[in-house]
């Protein structure tokens, strides 16, 4: 193994980033951030419908003001063919509402509250996610 | 106010995910090549947000009421089941292959990248078939 790419600082600054809005979301609002929770309870239920709507659009608003601010540009990129794209999507969307939760419900809300179930479900996605990775690379 | 503090938490999300470069499915499958480059970053994106989201639950979890809100809403489910660990695999697999998570891709549609938009969809797809499930 070699360590690459490595940005400790900006993923420790976003990092607590993303801590701040679970911790403001749930002193002001009440709720632990999960983002698959709060995406498919916008699609699915009528409860918190609007607020779970806004959490969205912040999400996508976030890139834009930060570009604004900071004036850099950012650069993402996907090489996958269309049908991966979609198994992988539906994989993911259909996964973590069987398990009640992604990266941020389970690994960052259910940790913070010490939830076995999260800690457990986050070990789990993360070694399927590494062998998928390992899997993938040899293929 | 339970309005404007969804909007506001989104938009510090979503710039801690840019911030964290975690919107970029490359930064999140390079930590996930464990056994050949490996990229670190994402661990210390977790530990970033853990470092203030869990002393601030402990503190306030026994508060009467959020600020804006009636009463704090804490998930209660402790069953170790199968959904739970299928679940996991199948978030896992799909994750592994594109290296996108539903924050990130949520955030990454602002970016207007193709790829991206069709993977929302299909999550969005997914979301609808496990309600059905449910």
């Amino acid at each position: 193994m070699n360590i690459i790419n490595f940005t400790l600082v900006s993923a420790l600054t976003g990092g607590l980033l993303i801590g701040l809005s679970v911790a403001l979301f749930f002193i002001l609002n009440g709720r632990m951030i999960g983002v698959s929770g709060i995406a498919s309870n916008f699609l699915v239920s009528k409860n918190n419908r609007i607020e779970n709507f806004l959490f969205l659009v912040g999400l996508i608003l976030g890139p834009l003001i930060y570009n604004l601010i900071s004036g850099k540009e950012i650069n993402i990129s996907i090489s996958s063919s269309l049908i991966l794209l979609i198994i992988a999507g539906t994989l993911v969307g259909f996964g973590t509402r069987i398990s009640g939760g992604c990266t941020s419900g389970h690994g960052i809300s259910g940790i913070s509250r010490f939830s076995l179930r999260s800690i457990i479900a986050t070990i789990t996605f993360m070694l399927v996610g590494i062998l998928t990775v390992l899997i993938t690379g040899i293929l | 106010m339970n309005k404007i503090v969804s909007l506001l938490c989104g938009i510090i999300f979503g710039i801690g995910l840019v911030i964290s470069e975690m919107i970029n499915p490359e930064k999140v499958l390079g930590f996930l090549n464990i056994f050949r480059d490996w990229d670190p970053s994402l661990a210390f994106v977790m530990i970033g947000a853990l470092i203030v989201s869990t002393p601030i639950f402990h503190l306030f979890k026994n508060k009467n009421k959020p600020v804006f809100s009636s009463n704090f809403s804490i998930p209660t489910n402790k069953e170790l089941d199968k959904k739970l660990i299928i679940g996991s695999i199948f978030f896992g697999s799909g994750w592994g292959l594109i290296g996108l998570c539903p924050g990130p891709a949520i955030t990454s549609i602002a970016l207007l990248n193709m790829s991206s938009a069709i993977f929302v969809i299909s999550m969005f797809i997914g979301f609808y078939l496990a309600s059905k499930v449910n």
